[in-house]
């Protein structure tokens, strides 16, 4: 008689222990191919940028093309200005909105604004620059580091706004009733109570939002476009690291090449550090909790 | 945290000014999502007004991309757009369901956790920093040892002839699938996570292996679930920008093999804007902007109604 799946025969049995046991193999296989990547990726910079970074690199401007050395000390300047001012426009509107969706709206209206805040988020970042080019380049004639800015911050809103609303509505209820029952108005219940007690969870919001944007490159390149000197004036054009290694990475130089690995190495070093911070920030949440 | 001390904290009596105004101050913020979305549609339509009454719908199918004769067609830069990100999805699906799976079903509780951060980490990293990884450790490596295994044992398929330069689309796929199998995986986990225990209890009960478990019990439930994720993943695989920027090879062309270089909608306004000199030109630009935002658009949505549907409304944040 021929083996039927409805009748299993030692053999067939085997055959699917086999199978299964086979699968399982394939599937650690792929869990490692998938962070196999990452350690590449850091093993590089390290290797390869950590040569480079030397006082020289923090300190110094880029030099003229041919000439050796140098650094990359705008850069990292102008990527910490485009930071603050992207958080000065994304923290308040993203916090403000958040508290608007957890303490105030209707379902029917929070629905279409998370629907709509997500929608923004999946915005490719390089249509960010061109709508900026248009708001800000265009009618003051001039790449700054305010557009730059205003792209990154914009960017901001939707992901601070959906991560604030999201740790506000954790705060219990019996809070907010607790102290509306002591007569205090409903604006200081929100800032004073609800706000402060989950101000961790918003801070921790706001930090992912920033190491979210701080490598963004293609918001920049047509708003704060880059250069090779210190920016004194916001109105100007200002350098940025993912700037400068998109610059230097295509370079036909070996120099400059050196130094696009050493800056991609501050620049991840700079997004790991913002990333820690939040495991800290959010570990100590959940033990409080 | 301390608390306040009541006293300060009472009202004035009377006054509703600062609640109201307090009130409209955060509704105008939530109302600035509205404004930014209309904003970013509206302002892409400006900037490619020119191009949009000039070619008007022949611009999405002419393949001719020449700025010094001013004649503009999107045809070569879809290709690129769609044929990258459908590879890079060819690729990181399989790994990133199965990575899913791994850390659901099989891997010991102490394994999860480092193997979840490593994969958060691996989403942190730029775009830029995998363009620089890609010139110079991918590329050289696909060019000396993959693409001439693939050219040899493959090779009598369209998709792996022609010379292999290291700059390709399929260079562009491998990066795009390393920058979105974060995303792949730890939405395929969450499906998988909110698939119900008596599923698979009901399937061991039965006799099943552990793979028959994964695939009656398991898999077929969160089908759906894991096809938004896909989605979701391809949302975000057409607007990758800088990486793909400098290992497609940006040429405007349409060929069969995948060794060849391309070129996609978000790399020719990354590479061109800025030395765009006529208005037809920066025009055009604009008009490849705008398919392509009206494309990352709705797959977005398509896939957020997904996903909703899948996993009720908690699943909102994935995005």
């Amino acid at each position: 008689m021929a083996a039927s799946p409805y009748l299993p025969t030692p053999r067939y049995a085997r055959w699917r222990k086999w199978k299964s046991g086979a699968i399982t193999g394939v599937l650690v296989a792929c869990a490692l191919a998938v962070i196999a990547p990452l350690f590449l990726v850091i093993y590089f910079l390290v290797a390869r940028g950590s040569s480079s970074l030397d006082w020289n690199f923090f300190t110094q401007l880029p030099k003229p093309t041919g000439e050796l050395g140098g650094g990359m000390a705008n850069a990292i300047v102008g990527t910490l200005i485009l930071l603050s001012m992207a958080a000065a426009i994304g923290v308040p509107f993203g916090v403000f909105g958040g508290i608007y969706l957890a303490e105030y709206g209707s379902d029917r209206f929070n629905y279409w604004i998370r629907f709509a805040a997500d929608v923004l988020n999946g915005v490719p970042s390089i249509v960010w620059g061109m709508v900026i080019y248009l708001v800000l380049v265009v009618p003051f004639k001039t790449f700054s580091a305010y557009a730059g800015g205003v792209a990154l911050g914009l960017m901001m809103v939707p992901l601070v706004m959906r991560t604030t609303e999201e740790v506000l509505v954790l705060v219990p209820q019996s809070y907010r009733e607790a102290a509306m029952a002591l007569g205090i108005t409903r604006w200081k219940v929100i800032t004073v109570i609800v706000v402060r007690t989950a101000l961790k969870g918003i801070a921790t919001g706001v930090i992912v939002a920033l190491a979210r944007i701080a490598g963004e490159t293609a918001p920049l390149l047509f708003t704060a476009l880059g250069n090779s000197f210190w920016s004194h004036n916001l109105n100007e054009p200002i350098s940025a690291l993912p700037l400068q290694i998109f610059a230097y990475g295509l370079s036909p130089y070996d120099d400059w090449h050196r130094q696009a690995w050493a800056g991609a190495l501050v620049l991840m070093a700079l997004i790991l550090a913002l990333n820690i911070t939040v495991r800290i920030l959010s570990r100590d949440r959940k033990s409080a909790a | 945290m301390s608390a306040p001390s009541p006293r300060s904290i009472l009202p004035a009596p009377g006054s509703q000014l600062p609640n109201s105004a307090f009130k409209w101050a955060a509704a105008l913020a939530a109302g600035m999502i509205v404004v930014l979305i209309v904003l970013v549609g509206w302002e892409l339509y400006v900037g490619s007004r020119q191009s949009l009454f000039k070619f008007a719908a022949g611009f999405l199918w002419s393949s001719e991309w020449d700025p010094v004769a001013e004649r503009y067609g999107a045809l070569p830069f879809i290709f690129g757009t769609f044929v990258s990100s459908l590879l890079a999805l060819v690729i990181a699906v399989p790994l990133g369901v199965a990575t899913a799976l791994f850390l659901t079903e099989l891997a010991p509780l102490k394994l999860r956790q480092p193997i979840i951060i490593a994969i958060e980490m691996l989403a942190a990293v730029p775009s830029v920093i995998f363009g620089l990884w890609g010139i110079f450790v991918l590329i050289p490596w696909l060019r000396d040892h993959l693409f001439p295994v693939l050219k040899h044992s493959l090779g009598f398929l369209p998709l792996f002839q022609g010379p292999i330069y290291g700059l390709s689309m399929l260079a562009a796929g491998i990066i795009i699938a390393i920058m979105i199998l974060p995303i792949i995986t730890s939405i395929s986990r969450e499906i998988l996570r909110s698939v119900p225990d008596l599923q698979r209890e009901a399937a061991y009960a039965l006799g099943a292996t552990r793979w028959e478990v994964l695939r009656i019990a398991v898999l077929s439930y969160a089908r759906r679930g894991l096809f938004g994720a896909a989605i979701l993943g391809l949302g975000r695989a057409l607007g990758e920008t800088m990486a793909v920027t400098m290992v497609i090879g940006n040429r405007p062309q349409i060929s069969a093999s995948l060794f060849a270089p391309g070129y996609t909608l978000a790399s020719v306004i990354a590479n061109e804007f800025t030395e765009a000199t006529t208005d037809l030109y920066r025009s055009s630009l604009y008009e490849l902007g705008l398919v392509l935002l009206a494309v990352t658009v709705l797959v977005n949505v398509a896939a957020q109604v997904m996903l909703k549907s899948m996993m009720g409304s908690g699943s909102s944040k994935v995005a």
